[in-house]
């Protein structure tokens, strides 16, 4: 069979390019939300994790992310991802795209928190000390002077970790969710050729993840060009 | 104005100030020197609580500070600017920001008002053009004096200066210690921890020699450097003169 009977098969008999499409989205989806939930997470443990390690206070709340931490980052994401299905939510009846979203995110959380954290401990000690000096207290001087210097340090390691993520929930397909990647497996599995619907998914998500690392360069790029330190 | 009493402060197993009184009323300019590891610099974070006292009282206007809550500590830093070594400015905001920042956030001032005296502090130091520069674009000099005029924008009530020539090259010392001379000649109170002994001789109206965690001796000035009666002091004054 040649390649336009192949190509024919694969994706124009019984419309089957749409599984990739529909996949496509329900990938997107899932990567937006979990981005979301995950920034959303991990900022909270990270500002928890460096206001104990500033000033020795929320210790209870710092042993329960540190908890966290060491369970998300220490078990593999499809074993979280499988738990929080039948498990955590094994006996409602609910979308699961939103497990999914749960899932990833709270797994990209972990990851987003060290991030931060160590972006926010990056920022030498004496800006901190001069925003305390003037009479700023613990929240303002993070707020205004701490934070916005290490955000623009961990900018570009966080738009990563979402590039990270969007390849992660090609997992997703243990939870039976027609993404990207079980959308191709679909298509192999009744045309029974393998080459071309694997093929492509591989080449969707190149493209995307490299279309999204070139938004990184440049904004590392711009980062950089105005450094004012 | 500030009182020190029995104050004692350690770092872990290492005591760093072993007992120190020491009185500074309004208008005074005390000088602290002495060899590294003496304890100066602490004893000066002391004073305005960036390191929280061991043992011992530490008064400012009549109160004791050392059993203050967070927010009152807050509010008497408010009244106290401190200069530091490696000037510490916001790199990621203006220089005007720098300045209008504190007094902008803690509600004492309206932008419009902090900007008006970020101007006039901006004069005062010389870098009346600086406004809209980033600290980047600044000379070590030029930073320190921008860090003292933030300090000012605060209308405290005393300043403290942590080795604020320290880190300079050598030939930018001068400007700064040319704004500080000013400054005291306004009869702002000072607490100035430094190396530079021509500024205390000309400047302070008392100076403490520092070592091993103890005030060692004060006198005035003259008396200070000409008749030295501690031998730490005279070892001391032997190398640095």
């Amino acid at each position: 069979m040649g390649f336009i009977d192949s190509f024919k098969q694969n994706f124009i008999e019984q419309d089957r390019w749409k599984y990739l499409l529909d996949g496509l989205k329900t990938t997107l989806v899932i990567t937006a939300f979990a981005v979301l939930l995950g920034m959303l997470l991990g900022f909270l443990v990270a500002i928890v994790r460096s206001t104990y390690l500033k000033t020795g206070k929320l210790r209870i709340l710092n042993a329960l992310c540190r908890v966290y931490l060491t369970v998300i980052r220490g078990t593999p994401m499809v074993v979280q991802l499988l738990i929080t299905y039948f498990v955590i939510f094994g006996s409602v009846n609910i979308s699961k795209t939103f497990v999914a979203i749960m899932a990833f995110g709270i797994n990209s959380g972990a990851y987003v928190a060290e991030i931060v954290r160590g972006g926010i401990m990056s920022v030498d000690n004496g800006q901190f000390e001069a925003g305390r000096s003037l009479g700023l207290n613990y929240r303002q001087t993070m707020l205004y002077i701490v934070m916005p210097q290490a955000l623009k340090t961990v900018l570009p390691s966080l738009a990563n970790e979402a590039i990270v993520l969007l390849k992660e929930t090609s997992v997703a397909g243990y939870i039976a969710i027609a993404d990207l990647t079980k959308g191709g497996d679909i298509i192999r599995s009744q045309t029974f050729s393998p080459f071309l619907p694997l093929i492509s998914v591989a080449v969707i998500y190149l493209i995307m993840v490299m279309f999204l690392t070139s938004l990184v360069g440049r904004l590392e790029r711009r980062l950089s060009a105005n450094d004012r330190r | 104005m500030i009182d020190v009493k029995g104050l004692k402060k350690s770092f872990g197993e290492i005591e760093v100030l072993k007992g120190i009184d020491e009185h500074i009323d309004k208008g005074e300019k005390v000088v602290i020197v002495g060899p590294s590891g003496s304890g100066k610099s602490t004893f000066l974070r002391c004073l305005n609580l960036m390191e929280k006292p061991t043992e011992g009282v530490i008064t400012f206007d009549g109160r004791d500070i050392t059993s203050l809550k967070d927010k009152e500590i807050d509010r008497v830093r408010m009244r106290m600017g401190m200069v530091f070594q490696h000037f510490n400015l916001f790199p990621h905001l203006t220089i005007r920001k720098n300045i209008t920042l504190a007094p902008v956030k803690l509600k004492l001032m309206s932008q419009d008002e902090a900007d008006a005296k970020a101007e006039e502090l901006l004069k005062r130091v010389g870098l009346p053009d600086k406004a809209e520069e980033y600290p980047s674009r600044l000379s070590g000099g030029q930073k320190q004096r921008i860090a003292i005029a933030r300090a000012l924008a605060m209308n405290p009530e005393v300043m403290l200066f942590d080795e604020p020539t320290s880190a300079l090259d050598p030939e930018m010392v001068g400007e700064v210690l040319e704004l500080m001379k000013q400054l005291a000649a306004d009869g702002m109170t000072m607490v100035v921890v430094t190396h530079e002994m021509g500024f205390a001789r000309e400047v302070a109206s008392r100076v403490l020699f520092m070592a091993e965690g103890y005030v060692m001796e004060q006198n005035e000035p003259e008396k200070f450097f000409a008749e030295p009666k501690n031998q730490r002091l005279k070892d001391f004054l032997s190398k640095v003169l």
